[in-house]
């Protein structure tokens, strides 16, 4: 039953908020999100400053906004996201197994499927507010220039599956131990991987190193930050989510959780 | 009600329950008995859904635990030893949230059934308390309140009694007794003396298998042929003129020491007799004619102690672990 989903998302997202960890998380990001995109609104002002002034001599140039500011706030978040996403999902079962609530919560008549979902929907909740918060640099770029919306657009949805991703991968590995600082430091370390797992390899054309490249996966976003959407990528991403939410199942159901 | 046939539930080598086969009726109150480590909580794991068995089937309500684990969890209420709520939570909040997931849908009929399992358990003066800042009687009657929320037929309760005090023991104990008859309850304990208060049948299990599946019966049984005596007198001589008394089988001296003159004892004194003879007359004429003093005569009673030790002592031979245990647990407050 649909139900249960969502009175576990409730109570999930409610206990972030209960910790001062949500808050902190959320606090870091704004401030460090603000920074990014005031240095990519400076670089923007100086650049357009020194094109004014030589506008005589080469007659006048456009400057894309949404691409030097956004599209570098988007490259730039994506990186802090990676950093801050294992915060996020380190208590999720870790928690539960540390204070022995586990043991009660599977003794629940909850399915497997409405826990794990609800659970990852809160974080997903709490990753929405993060992103929520940069909505107000939308206002300064519409302010100053004409923004092309659909580059956006696919900027923020190439985050959002960024975040999922990093989400699921989270959420799986904090099943696997009950320490929240081992399941952080684990998941950032996966992400890491993830991470640089094409840079060795990037100019071959053999196959493996195609494979890996293929798994990098930040170098899916960089399509979106530039404002395209590629099926492509969409499909990477969604592929990634479903593979580790789909091993968090296999790794409740197994006998190692339930003693 | 509850049906387990060779249960069986190993930890890599080490054995937890080995080959345990019981059955309890609609309305029992069943008592676990055993000692640390004997396979209560294993067992009772089991039975809540939280664990398959290695081997062997159990089913609970009809329902087999295993392959119909969310029929049972529907029907069980289950409350683990250590009592793991989440701190951050308020008592009503906690409480709503289980009654919630037990799939009490509608709001307003959820808000009265958390109240009148608030009210039950006690708890409703505390509802707004955090649960983390809780005394651990308290919590131990919000857990025991997530147990009872959504009307199980089934309450699996572990050690419910464990680290409160003797007034919170009580209370629970009468709480739990209350609950008994509508539904079918089963704790574990090893005190003897509250499984003997609580409950109506008792199991004793050691090492992962059954001991004995009814010692309450045999309880009763045995209390028929005992009588309980405190005499003053020549401690030596008592002993041995009781012996000769018609129909006495056994001599137990339970309690001795300095009399209240030179050269006597004051013994609490267990005397087994056959079951057609009453040596209580035969006794007080003895006493009278030897000019012991009698302190007090009584019926005997051979307490659950008695039958655990001498069952736990006679399976196991004396291995560490079971000496120090029986009777001596400073919480068992009767």
């Amino acid at each position: 039953m649909m139900g249960n989903l969502l009175v576990v998302m409730k109570r999930e997202f409610k206990s972030y908020f209960h910790s001062p960890v949500a808050y902190a998380v959320i606090c870091m990001f704004v401030l460090i999100s603000g920074f990014f995109f005031y240095s990519a609104m400076s670089l923007y002002g100086l650049v357009s400053f020194e094109l004014s002034r030589t506008a005589q001599v080469t007659g006048p140039q456009e400057l894309d906004m949404t691409d030097m500011v956004m599209g570098q706030l988007f490259g730039n978040l994506s990186i802090v996201m990676l950093l801050m996403m294992p915060l996020i999902t380190m208590r999720l079962f870790s928690e539960e197994r540390k204070n022995g609530s586990a043991e009660l919560l599977f003794t629940w008549p909850i399915r497997d499927f409405d826990l794990v979902m609800g659970k990852y929907l809160a974080a997903l909740s709490v990753f929405f507010i993060m992103l929520a918060s940069t909505a107000s640099y939308l206002g300064f770029v519409y302010w100053y220039s004409t923004p092309h919306w659909q580059a956006i657009l696919a900027g923020y949805l190439g985050l959002v599956l960024l975040g999922a991703s990093f989400l699921a991968l989270g959420i799986f590995v904090s099943t696997l131990t009950e320490n929240q600082i081992i399941s952080a430091a684990l998941s950032f370390g996966a992400l890491l991987v993830f991470w640089v797992i094409g840079w060795a390899v990037e100019e071959k054309t053999d196959t493996l190193s195609q494979t890996l490249n293929y798994l990098s996966i930040l170098k899916h976003f960089y399509q979106f930050a530039r404002g395209s959407v590629d099926t492509r990528d969409v499909v990477y991403y969604l592929t990634f989510i479903f593979t580790f939410l789909f091993f968090t199942f296999r790794s409740l159901e197994s006998g190692k959780w339930r003693g | 009600m509850i049906q387990a046939d060779s249960l069986t539930k190993k930890y890599g080598d080490h054995t937890a329950v080995d080959n345990l086969s019981f059955s309890i009726e609609p309305g029992e109150i069943c008592g676990f008995l055993g000692p640390n480590g004997a396979g209560k909580t294993s067992t009772m794991r089991i039975l809540a859904g939280f664990m398959p068995p290695t081997a062997g089937t159990a089913t609970v309500a009809g329902f087999n635990v295993f392959t119909h684990a969310m029929e049972v969890k529907k029907r069980v209420g289950y409350l683990p030893e250590s009592t793991p709520l989440y701190p951050d939570m308020r008592v009503w909040e906690y409480i709503d949230y289980v009654a919630e997931l037990k799939g009490c849908a509608a709001r307003s009929d959820r808000m009265r059934k958390v109240g009148d399992i608030m009210e039950l358990t006690g708890v409703i003066s505390r509802r707004n308390s955090l649960i983390g800042a809780l005394s651990k009687g308290l919590r131990q009657r919000v857990g025991l309140a997530q147990a009872l929320i959504g009307d199980p037929q089934v309450l699996i309760l572990d050690e419910p009694t464990i680290g409160l005090d003797p007034k919170q023991i009580m209370e629970m104990r009468s709480l739990i007794k209350d609950l008994g008859g509508r539904r079918t309850v089963i704790l574990s304990s090893h005190l003897l003396s509250e499984v003997q208060m609580v409950c109506t049948r008792a199991m004793i299990i050691n090492k992962g298998k059954l001991v004995d599946s009814n010692a309450m019966d045999r309880l009763s049984g045995d209390a028929v042929n005992t009588v309980l005596v405190t005499l003053d007198g020549p401690g030596e001589q008592i002993r041995s003129e009781l012996r000769l008394l018609p129909g006495v089988t056994e001599v137990l001296v339970r309690q001795d020491r300095p009399g209240t003159r030179d050269q006597t004892r004051t013994m609490t004194i267990e005397i087994h007799h056959k079951d057609d003879t009453n040596p209580r007359g035969d006794l007080v004429r003895l006493v009278a004619s030897k000019g012991w003093d009698l302190i007090e005569l009584g019926k005997g009673s051979v307490s659950l102690e008695d039958i655990y030790i001498k069952i736990i002592t006679q399976d196991a031979g004396t291995s560490e672990e079971e000496k120090s245990l029986p009777g001596t647990d400073p919480g068992d407050v009767t």
